[in-house]
């Protein structure tokens, strides 16, 4: 059931676009333990890359060595490379607060501080000493988030008080009101009632015009419904653990439709989740 | 008993009654132990109910402007309060607070976010328990031996041997305090790029702050309390502070000097002024409940 | 820097930006700060073991360990020896260990193993804690005052019944061990409480349903199943409450009796480490000085060793639990 090197570089279509985060993961530890292996995964500008698979695939961990989550993890480590224009962005110089400026995170809790709505949206605008109309910017990031209509008036509010739909909307807010150059997405609809997760799917193919999205989604129907590019993991079990890898990438429809992968196949039509 | 013929005559198998029996040996002893735990709850709470009943009696008999306000009596004389002893106390637990804050909030943040898992942090908790049990009166003789011998008795020095006891605790509340922050909300903080002192300053402390306060309240009651110490530093005084240098009255040592004294005044005073240093202790406990609300 | 490699790859005009230098410095500068002050929690603690070991020294050389077990406490002979206070500590706390051990555990039973609703057990979790705010020289005020002549009449009859048992071989004239003892062990009642109510809460509810699941009365439960599950816990209280009642000292000042006597009477006076500290310093010349820092070395050793043993027990147990669950 696990696909060989050879088979892997050929199952990787090569993107179309530009390549804004390259991401070569050969082999990701957390101690000794190999969580995830081989997955080399390009995050191109301006489309959504979905990362689908069963669960402990990797895919979460793939998405946070994205923007040096997982430092925050001391036992892990990997071998390979993730660039960022070009940049690597383990290299030794580069401090994670800075990647985490520009490379943005939705977690699949909702998150908000314990601060007002309006105090929370503004954190990233404050924290980056925005010297412009700070409350032009958190209306437009609310609007954008498909938030501002429900808590307008109630700005001063506690971030809290909302309802988990809106609070999932709010860190969305909170995540794109200073702009970041790429947004990842880690299940962010998983704690969420399906209107909501339909109004936050909405919300991501309209943020794809501005900002490049990767999303990690255990749902597949929202794969098919949201994503331009898909990579779907798999939990290579041979060596005694459960490794996580990349079986195959491609365009959605290729993906959903013709996959070249027999595991793909297999979990696309439903076998296995 | 209800018997039922399971195969014949002579098998005749009987069921136990499952209704309560009261007399039966377990049930006695469970009932005779829930009496005397009953007992146990109800007798240690006498003490208190007899605390507070001697307080309100006799010291509030005794309390008035004048036993708030004017200095100690001697010996013979009618008359005369504690006003100096409130001030004194009241100075050498904003001194202790002043020292303590500060430096055990540092510590705490170092033990609950920068460096939860280092053999620092450990080596430092650990200590700090132990420091929390320390005889009072040794907190003292430290701080004796460390300034009063230098710089002769004061209520600085006094103050400080308060800080001296009130550091452990706020540590280890403050950590409590600001290990509650859930770690979503840090996570959000990092992922939006924050160093570690921005996580700690815009997201850990304020949202941790009502926890950390309820514990600052409570080491401020007890450090209010505290008469060891002071035996040691403050002394007494019989005059209103004017400087910080100098010995001080307080609360708690009037109390112990006036106790053994024979004279029918002094143990009035005594009385009234443990209600008021209970009131004062009182105080801030019901602050630290009312602070302790939390934001999440 | 590699950081602005970053910034001009990145949309321009991004709103997004590295951390100043400043934030950088303030960064650097808080995280050393905060590691100082937890560094300084350690420094505390040597510092003061330093300050009074030093003091000691001096009385330690005249007196060599003579101290520990001579008997009397005399200024002008300049003859010290604590063992009549070393005696008193801890026929003081021993006592008060098991007033306010069986009372403390009894209640903590009570709090926890529902014998009666969360509103009336609210009240008894504030009378405790009030118990626990109260300042020790309140309580020595009103034993000198409640407890004390309270005492009196039961010490003349027991003392004139059962005068031949060693335990009430004087009777009470005044302060003395057993009114210093039992508001020592009011004292500690909340401690050994508190820490006893905790060490409950921590065993799994899968316990207490596997022991009322076999039919166990309340009781049996109790007794069988959840006194030995918190046991360490509960040993735990009883060495930190044993550790407080060590320290104690205005109460016990106050109603001790400050007598340099070793008499297992319970209500003869007698006194302890602490108040004959708290009882001599004021008035002490040099030579003095020098043996109470002596003496406050000594306390201070039984109450480290008694503090670490009751942390060290509680530390393992729960790496017990936390490892079970």
């Amino acid at each position: 059931m696990s696909a060989t090197a050879e088979s892997l570089g050929s199952s990787a279509s090569a993107p179309a676009g530009e390549v804004v985060l390259d991401c070569d993961l050969q082999k990701v530890f957390y101690g000794d333990f190999l969580a995830v292996r081989d997955s080399r995964v390009p995050i191109e500008k301006g489309k959504i890359t979905g990362f689908i698979g069963p669960s402990g695939c990797g895919k979460s961990t793939v998405l946070r060595s994205l923007n040096r989550m997982n430092d925050l993890i001391p036992v892990f480590r990997f071998e390979g490379h993730v660039k960022y224009h070009g940049q690597d962005i383990y290299a030794k110089k580069v401090d994670p607060v800075v990647v985490r400026r520009y490379i943005g995170m939705v977690f699949q809790q909702p998150n908000p501080f314990s601060m007002s709505i309006y105090d929370n949206v503004a954190f990233g605008l404050r924290l980056n000493r925005f010297k412009g109309d700070l409350e032009e910017r958190v209306h437009k990031a609310m609007e954008r988030a498909a938030i501002w209509n429900e808590v307008k008036d109630k700005l001063k509010n506690s971030g809290l008080s909302l309802s988990g739909g809106q609070q999932q909307r709010l860190c969305i807010a909170r995540a794109i009101a200073t702009e970041p150059d790429v947004l990842l997405m880690d299940e962010p609809c998983s704690a969420l009632d399906p209107i909501a997760t339909r109004q936050v799917e909405e919300l991501m193919l309209e943020l794809k015009q501005r900002y490049t999205l990767a999303l990690v989604t255990h749902n597949m129907q929202q794969a098919t419904r949201v994503a331009d590019t898909t990579a779907f993991f798999g939990v290579d079990i041979s060596r005694g653990g459960r490794t996580g890898y990349l079986v195959e990438m491609g365009e959605t429809e290729q993906i959903f439709k013709d996959p070249r992968q027999e595991l793909t196949k297999q979990y696309v039509s439903g076998e296995f989740s | 008993m209800s018997q039922i013929d399971l195969t014949s005559p002579a098998r005749a198998v009987a069921l136990p009654s499952l209704e309560r029996q009261y007399l039966e040996r377990r049930a006695l002893v469970s009932g005779a132990l829930t009496a005397l735990t009953w007992a146990a709850a109800v007798l240690g709470s006498i003490p208190l109910f007899s605390v507070i009943f001697m307080l309100v009696a006799q010291g509030g008999a005794r309390l008035d402007l004048e036993a708030l306000t004017a200095l100690p009596p001697a010996g013979f004389e009618p008359g005369g309060g504690f006003g100096n002893a409130i001030l004194g106390t009241l100075v050498m637990v904003a001194i202790a607070t002043l020292i303590s804050v500060p430096i055990g909030l540092l510590a705490a943040i170092y033990l609950a976010v920068l460096g939860p898992s280092s053999q620092l942090a450990g080596v430092s908790r650990f200590v700090a328990k132990t420091l929390t049990g320390f005889p009072s009166i040794l907190a003292g003789v430290f701080t004796y031996a460390v300034l009063v011998v230098a710089f002769g008795y004061s209520a600085l020095a006094g103050g400080i041997a308060l800080a001296v006891l009130m550091l452990p605790t706020v540590v280890l509340a403050a950590e409590e305090a600001m290990k509650q922050v859930p770690q979503r909300m840090t996570d959000a903080a990092y992922g939006m790029g924050c160093t570690r002192s921005q996580v700690i300053w815009k997201v850990v402390l304020p949202t941790g702050l009502p926890g950390i306060l309820t514990g600052v309240m409570l080491a401020v009651a007890g450090a209010a309390g505290e008469s060891a110490p002071l035996l040691f530093t403050a002394l007494f005084s019989n005059y209103y502070l004017a400087e910080l240098m100098e010995p001080t009255a307080s609360l708690s040592i009037l109390i112990y000097n006036f106790s053994a004294m024979p004279f029918e005044n002094q143990i009035e005073l005594a009385w009234a002024a443990s209600l008021t240093l209970v009131l004062i202790v009182l105080v801030f406990n019901i602050l630290a409940r009312l602070v302790g609300q939390p934001k999440v | 820097m590699a950081s602005h490699p970053f910034q001009d790859a990145a949309t321009p005009g991004a709103i997004s930006g590295p951390p100043s230098a400043g934030d950088y410095l303030g960064d650097s500068i808080f995280r050393t700060i905060a590691l100082f002050c937890a560094f300084l929690i350690i420094l505390l603690l040597a510092y003061i073991l330093w300050e009074i070991g030093g003091q000691a020294v001096p009385a330690f050389e005249r007196h060599g360990l003579g101290f520990v077990t001579g008997t009397t406490w005399d200024v002008s002979g300049e003859e010290f020896g604590v063992l009549p206070e070393i005696w008193g500590t801890l026929y003081s706390s021993l006592i008060a260990l098991i007033f306010g051990g069986v009372f403390g555990i009894a209640i903590a039973i009570f709090l926890t193993q529902d014998f009666i609703g969360a509103r009336l057990a609210a009240v008894f979790r504030t009378i405790v804690e009030l118990l626990a705010a109260i300042p020790s020289v309140v309580f020595g005020l009103w034993g000198i005052y409640v407890l004390i002549p309270l005492l009196r009449p039961a010490s003349a009859w027991l003392h004139a019944h059962l005068g031949f048992i060693p335990l009430f071989g004087t009777e009470l004239s005044g302060p003395g061990l057993a009114p210093a003892a039992l508001v020592l062990s009011i004292m500690i009642l909340p401690t050994v409480a508190a820490i006893s109510v905790d060490a409950f809460r921590r065993i799994p509810y899968k316990v207490k349903e596997a022991a009322y699941g076999m039919g166990t009365t309340r009781w049996e439960a109790i007794l069988k199943v959840m006194l030995p599950t918190a046991s360490s816990g509960i040993l735990a209280a009883l060495v930190l409450g044993f550790g407080r009642a060590l320290g104690e000292t205005m109460a016990l000042a106050m109603l001790i009796g400050n007598s340099n006597q070793i008499n297992l009477s319970l209500f003869a006076p007698a006194n302890t480490l602490a108040s004959l500290l708290a009882s001599s310093f004021p008035e002490a010349g040099e030579i003095e000085v020098q043996a109470l820092m002596y003496a406050a070395m000594v306390l201070l050793v039984i109450t480290f060793v008694v503090n670490v043993v009751g942390l060290g027990i509680q530390q393992l147990t729960m790496r017990k639990f936390e490892g079970k669950k």
